[in-house]
C-alpha cells in the first residue's frame, strides 16, 4: 500500500530480528501500517523511525482504513480488520498498552520502534515471564508498583465494561477483589506486587492463550 | 515508628508505609553509596528469584527510563551481564529497544575481550539459532489452514479458534487412519490387481462350510433407473458394493510376492487395533496438558477468580461487537462464580428437609430422563428393524422418495432424537437447582450420552437381527443367512448412510436455515419478530458434538467399510469451509464464551468418550459375532479375531509362551494390583503434596511480616544516624 518505496535496510531487519521476537514478515507488515499513519511526504524510512505517533492517530487508523477502503476497491478487507487489536477500539486496555510501551518523555505518543515492542510482547512467540512482566505494567494503572485494591477494581471495570449499568455493584467487586486477593496475595500485605503476580500467572491456564495479538 | 504501633497497624497498612519509606530510602542511598541498588533487592529471597529470572529487570529500574541520565542504567545493565554470561538472548529482557540496542553493543565490546574459542562458540550458536528461526518460520507456512484459523482467532477469540483446531485434528487424525488401513489392506490389493508389482492373489481355500453360508447374490443390474444410481451413491448399495469401500470386495486370503505370501486377514485385523490404538494415544497425548491444568484447578476452586482477572481479556478480538460479547459474557461470568459461592454457603446452611425435597426431586427427574433416553432409543431400535425389514423386499416397486425414505430412516430417527433431546434436557435441568457451571456441565454430558449411544444403540440393534434368525436355525452359519449374507457390508452401508446424512443435514441447516434467517434479519429488521429472533448463534458444544458424533461413526465403521475414514477426512473439510463461512457471514458468535483452556479438554474428552462407545460394539462384532461365510477375508475363520491365535500359534514356542504368559490370568491380576498400589501410592503423594503447600503458604506470609517488621526496624535506625550525622 502507501510505503511502497520505503522498505527497510536488511541490516536493521536483521537488528529487529534480533532485538524482538517477531520473525521478518512482521516486521515489514508493522513498518507498513506505521507508515500509513505518516502524511505522505513522511514516508521515507528514516523518516519513519524518527516519527511519533500519537495515541489519537493510532485509534483513529482503522477509519482510516475504511475510507481509503472506499476509494480503492482493490484494498482488501482482510487489511482492516488485520490492523493489531492492541490499538484498535474494541480493546478497553488501550490507553494503558500505549503508555507503558510509549517512550517519550509525556508518555503519549508511539515511535515506531515502541510499536515493534507492543507487537514483540504480543507475539506467539515471546517468553511467559516478558508477558506477565508487561501484563503486570498494563495492569497497574496508578504506576505505583504493586496492584493494590483500586488498580484491581478498575481492572475489572475495564473487563465488565465502564458503562454504569454495565459494572458490578459495590458489594459485588468487594467480594470479587477478596476473593482476588484471597488467591494471589500470598505474603498478606494487601496488595500484590511483581512477583506475586507472576506466580499466578504461571499457574494461569489462560494467559498465555489469551495475552496475544495476532498479527 | 514505634514496635507497638506497627503491630497494631491493620495488615494493608505497614506495608504501603514501608514502601513509601523504601522508595525515599533508595532515593537517599543512591545518593550515598555508588550502585542504585535499594537494599530491598539485598534481601536474599529476592536474590533468589532474580537468579531465577535473570530476564526481568526489578519493575522501578524501568519507570522514566528516558527520563535518567543513562549513565547509571548501563552500568548496572553491565552488571547484568556480567553476572549472567551465558548469552540468553537480549530480546528476552523486559526492556524497550534503544535500551536493548545498548545492551547488545555492551554484549558486543565484552565478546571482543574472551577468547577466540568463545567468540567462535558465541557466533555459531547464534547463527544456529536464526537458522532454527527461519526453518520454524518455513514450517509454519505448511501447517494447514493457519491463516484461516488465525484470521478467525484475530476476530472471534481463542475460544471459537479453539473449534476450528479441533475439527483440523480430526482432518489429520482420518488422514492418518486412512493412511494406515491403505498401506496395510488397500494397497497390496490394488498393486495386484493392476498389475503394478509381479504379485498374484491367494484365493481362499473352500473348507467344508456349508454351500448355503456362502450364497452371496449381489444385486443383479438388470434394467436400472437413472434415479437408482443416486441411491446407491447415497446408501452405498447396488454398484458400490462391490467396491473396495466395503469390506465384501476383500474376499482373498492373501497376496504372493514372489516368495513371500502376504497375510491379508491378519493384515486387516491388525489395522483395525492400530487406528484404534493411534486415535487413543493420540487423543491422550493431546490431552494430558489440558487434564493437568484442569486437576489444578479443580481443587477448590483454585486461581479461578484470578485466571478470570488475569487472564480474561482476550487481546486477539479486533471487532467492536465480539468485544461487547466478551464484556458482557466476563460480567456474566463473574456474577455467575459470586453467585455460585453464595449459593455454595446456602447449601451449606440448608436444612434435612429441604435437602430430603431435592434429592427426590432430582431422582424424580433423572428418571424422567433416562425414560426419554429410553424412548428415543427404543424409536431408533423400531427404525432400525423396519427399515431393515423393508429394504430388501420392496426396493423394485418402490418409488424413488420412499424408497430413500425408507433406506434413511434409521439415520433420519437418529437426527430427531438429537435435535428434541437437548431441549427438554434444558428445560428439565432448571428444576434441578444445581449451581449454574454444573448445570451446564450436566447438560452438555447428558448430550453427549445421548448422541453417542444413539449409534451404539443403531449397531446393537444390527447385531441383534443379524445374530437371530426367524423360522430356521442359525447353528448352520451362526448369523442369518438369509437377510445378511454378508453382514459386514451391510453393517458398513449404515454408517456410510449415516456420514452422509450427517453431511447433508449440516449443509442443508447452514444453506436453508442459516442462510435465510440471517437474510430476513438483516433486511427485514423492521419487523419487531424477525430482530427477537435474531442470528443463529454459533454454540460450540453443540458443533463440538456434531464433529465428535461423525468421528465416533468412522471409527465404528472403519473396519467394516475400509475406506469411510477418507470420506470422514473429506467430510471434515467441507465442514471446515462451511463453518468458517457461515461463522462470517451467517451466524453470531455465542454469548456465552467458552475459555480455550476449558474447551480443549472438553473437546478431547468427548472424543474420548466417543472412542470409548465406539469400541465396545467394535470388540463384539469383531470377537463374539460369526463372520460370515460368503464374503470378506475371513470367511474360514469362525470369528474375525481367530486370526490372531492362529499367528501366535506360528510363532516359536518360546515366544508363544511368553505370549501364553502375558494374557493368563495368572499375570493379568497381579499386574492389576500393582498398578492399584502404584496409583494409590501416587494419590497419597499428591495429598501429602498439598498439605506441604499449605504450610509453605502459612510459612511465606509470617516470613513477610517478618521482613517488614525488620525493615521498618532498618529505616528507623538509617534515620538515626543520618540525624545524628547532621
Amino acid at each position: 500500500m502507501g510505503g511502497s518505496g520505503s522498505r527497510l535496510s536488511k541490516e536493521l531487519l536483521v537488528e529487529y530480528q534480533d532485538l524482538t521476537f517477531l520473525t521478518k514478515q512482521e516486521i515489514l507488515l508493522a513498518h507498513r501500517w506505521f507508515c500509513e499513519l505518516l502524511p505522505q511526504e513522511h514516508r521515507s524510512v528514516e523518516e519513519s523511525l524518527q516519527a511519533r505517533v500519537s495515541l489519537e492517530q493510532i485509534l483513529s487508523l482503522p477509519e482510516l482504513k475504511r475510507l481509503i477502503a472506499l476509494h480503492r476497491a482493490a484494498v482488501k478487507i482482510a487489511m482492516q480488520s488485520a490492523w493489531p487489536s492492541a490499538c484498535n477500539t474494541a480493546n478497553p486496555f488501550k490507553e494503558r498498552i500505549c503508555r507503558v510501551f510509549s517512550t517519550s518523555p509525556t508518555r503519549d505518543s508511539l515511535s515506531f520502534e515502541d510499536f515493534l515492542d507492543l507487537l514483540s510482547v504480543f507475539s506467539d512467540t515471546a517468553t511467559p515471564d516478558i508477558k506477565s512482566h508487561y501484563a503486570f505494567r498494563i495492569f497497574d494503572f496508578d504506576d505505583d508498583g504493586t496492584l493494590n485494591r483500586e488498580d484491581l477494581s478498575q481492572l475489572v471495570n475495564c473487563l465488565t465494561g465502564e458503562g454504569e449499568d454495565t459494572r458490578l455493584s459495590a458489594s459485588e467487586m468487594k467480594q470479587l477483589i477478596d476473593n482476588i486477593l484471597e488467591e494471589s496475595d500470598i505474603d498478606r500485605d494487601g496488595t500484590i506486587n511483581l512477583s506475586e503476580f507472576q506466580h499466578v500467572i504461571s499457574r494461569s491456564p489462560d494467559f498465555a492463550s489469551s495475552f496475544k495479538i495476532v498479527l | 515508628m514505634s514496635e507497638s504501633s506497627a503491630s497494631t497497624l491493620p495488615p494493608g497498612r505497614p506495608s504501603r508505609q514501608a514502601f513509601i519509606h523504601q522508595e525515599s530510602l533508595s532515593l537517599d542511598s543512591s545518593c550515598f553509596s555508588s550502585p542504585p541498588v535499594t537494599f530491598l533487592q539485598e534481601l536474599p529471597s529476592y536474590r533468589s528469584i532474580a537468579r531465577k529470572r535473570t530476564t526481568i529487570l526489578p519493575r522501578d529500574k524501568q519507570s522514566g527510563t528516558l527520563l535518567k541520565p543513562t549513565d547509571s542504567y548501563s552500568s548496572q545493565l553491565e552488571g547484568e551481564i556480567t553476572e549472567n554470561l551465558d548469552n540468553q538472548s537480549i530480546r528476552k529482557y523486559a526492556l524497550n529497544i534503544s535500551e536493548k540496542r545498548r545492551l547488545r553493543d555492551i554484549q558486543e565490546t565484552q565478546m571482543r575481550y574472551l577468547s577466540e574459542w568463545d567468540q567462535w562458540k558465541r557466533y555459531s550458536s547464534k547463527s544456529w539459532e536464526r537458522f532454527i528461526e527461519k526453518a520454524r518460520e518455513m514450517t509454519t507456512h505448511l501447517e494447514l489452514w493457519r491463516k484461516d484459523i488465525r484470521s478467525i482467532e484475530g476476530k472471534f477469540g481463542t475460544g471459537i479458534q479453539s473449534y476450528f483446531s479441533f475439527l483440523r485434528f480430526l482432518v489429520l487424525l482420518n488422514l492418518v487412519i486412512f493412511l494406515i488401513i491403505f498401506m496395510l489392506v488397500l494397497l497390496p490389493v490394488l498393486l495386484t490387481r493392476y498389475k503394478i508389482t509381479n504379485s498374484s492373489f491367494v484365493l481362499i481355500p473352500s473348507k467344508g462350510a456349508d454351500i448355503q453360508c456362502t450364497v452371496y447374490p449381489i444385486s443383479s443390474s438388470g434394467l436400472i433407473y437413472f434415479y437408482s444410481y443416486i441411491i446407491d451413491l447415497l446408501s452405498g448399495t447396488g454398484f458400490l458394493e462391490d467396491t473396495c469401500l466395503f469390506y465384501g470386495h476383500y474376499t482373498i486370503d492373501g497376496v504372493k510376492f514372489q516368495n513371500f505370501i502376504y497375510d491379508l486377514p491378519l493384515a486387516y485385523v491388525l489395522s483395525t487395533v492400530a487406528y484404534l490404538a493411534l486415535s487413543l494415544l493420540w487423543i491422550v497425548k493431546r490431552s494430558v496438558e489440558g487434564f493437568k491444568s484442569n486437576l489444578i484447578r479443580s481443587e477448590e476452586h483454585f486461581q479461578s477468580y484470578c485466571n478470570k482477572i488475569f487472564a480474561g481479556w482476550d487481546f486477539c478480538i479486533t471487532s467492536r461487537s465480539v468485544a461487547d460479547l466478551k464484556h458482557s459474557s466476563l460480567r456474566y461470568e463473574l456474577r455467575a462464580d459470586l453467585e455460585e459461592e453464595r449459593i455454595r454457603q446456602k447449601i451449606a446452611e440448608r436444612t434435612s428437609e429441604e435437602t430430603i425435597r431435592i434429592y427426590s426431586l432430582r431422582l424424580f427427574l433423572n428418571c424422567i430422563v433416562l425414560a426419554v433416553l429410553a424412548a428415543c432409543f427404543y424409536a431408533i431400535y423400531r427404525a432400525t428393524i423396519f427399515s431393515q425389514e423393508h429394504m430388501k423386499k420392496e426396493i423394485d416397486k418402490m418409488v424413488f422418495g420412499e424408497n430413500l425414505l425408507i433406506l434413511y430412516l434409521p439415520s433420519i430417527v437418529i437426527t430427531l432424537a438429537n435435535f428434541i433431546t437437548p431441549i427438554i434436557f434444558a428445560k428439565i435441568i432448571h428444576y434441578e437447582d444445581y449451581s449454574p457451571g454444573f448445570e451446564i456441565r450436566l447438560t452438555i454430558l447428558r448430550c453427549v450420552f445421548m448422541r453417542l449411544a444413539t449409534i451404539c444403540v443403531l449397531v446393537f440393534t444390527l447385531d441383534s437381527k443379524i445374530t437371530s434368525c426367524d423360522n430356521y436355525p442359525c447353528e448352520l452359519c451362526g448369523y442369518n443367512q438369509k437377510l445378511y449374507p454378508c453382514w459386514e457390508t451391510q453393517v458398513g452401508q449404515e454408517m456410510y448412510k449415516l456420514m452422509i446424512f450427517d453431511l447433508i443435514i449440516i449443509l442443508a441447516v447452514t444453506l436453508f436455515v442459516d442462510f435465510p434467517r440471517k437474510i430476513l434479519v438483516t433486511y427485514c429488521s423492521s419487523w419487531k419478530l424477525f430482530q427477537c429472533w435474531g442470528q443463529q448463534e454459533f454454540a460450540i458444544p453443540d458443533n463440538v458434538l456434531g464433529i465428535v458424533y461423525g468421528q465416533t461413526i468412522c471409527w465404528i465403521g472403519a473396519f467394516f467399510s475400509p475406506l469411510l475414514p477418507a470420506v470422514a477426512t473429506l467430510k471434515f473439510i467441507i465442514i471446515f469451509y462451511v463453518k468458517e463461512i457461515s461463522l462470517l457471514y451467517t451466524c453470531r458468535p455465542s454469548p456465552r464464551q467458552f475459555r480455550a483452556s476449558n474447551s480443549n479438554f472438553f473437546f478431547l474428552l468427548v472424543l474420548l468418550i466417543g472412542l470409548c462407545l465406539a469400541i465396545i460394539p467394535l470388540t463384539i462384532s469383531i470377537a463374539r459375532i460369526p463372520s460370515s461365510k460368503a464374503c470378506g477375508p475371513f470367511t474360514n475363520f469362525n470369528t474375525t479375531w481367530e486370526v490372531v491365535p492362529k499367528m501366535v500359534s506360528t510363532f516359536p514356542s518360546s515366544l508363544q509362551s511368553l505370549v501364553h504368559g502375558i494374557t493368563s490370568e495368572a499375570f493379568a491380576v497381579p499386574f492389576f494390583m500393582i498398578l492399584c498400589l502404584v496409583m494409590f501410592y501416587f494419590i497419597a503423594l499428591a495429598g501429602a503434596h498439598k498439605r506441604v503447600v499449605v504450610q509453605l503458604r502459612e510459612q511465606l506470609s509470617l516470613e513477610s511480616r517478618d521482613k517488614r517488621y525488620l525493615i521498618q526496624k532498618l529505616t528507623e535506625a538509617q534515620r538515626d544516624m543520618r540525624n545524628r550525622l547532621d
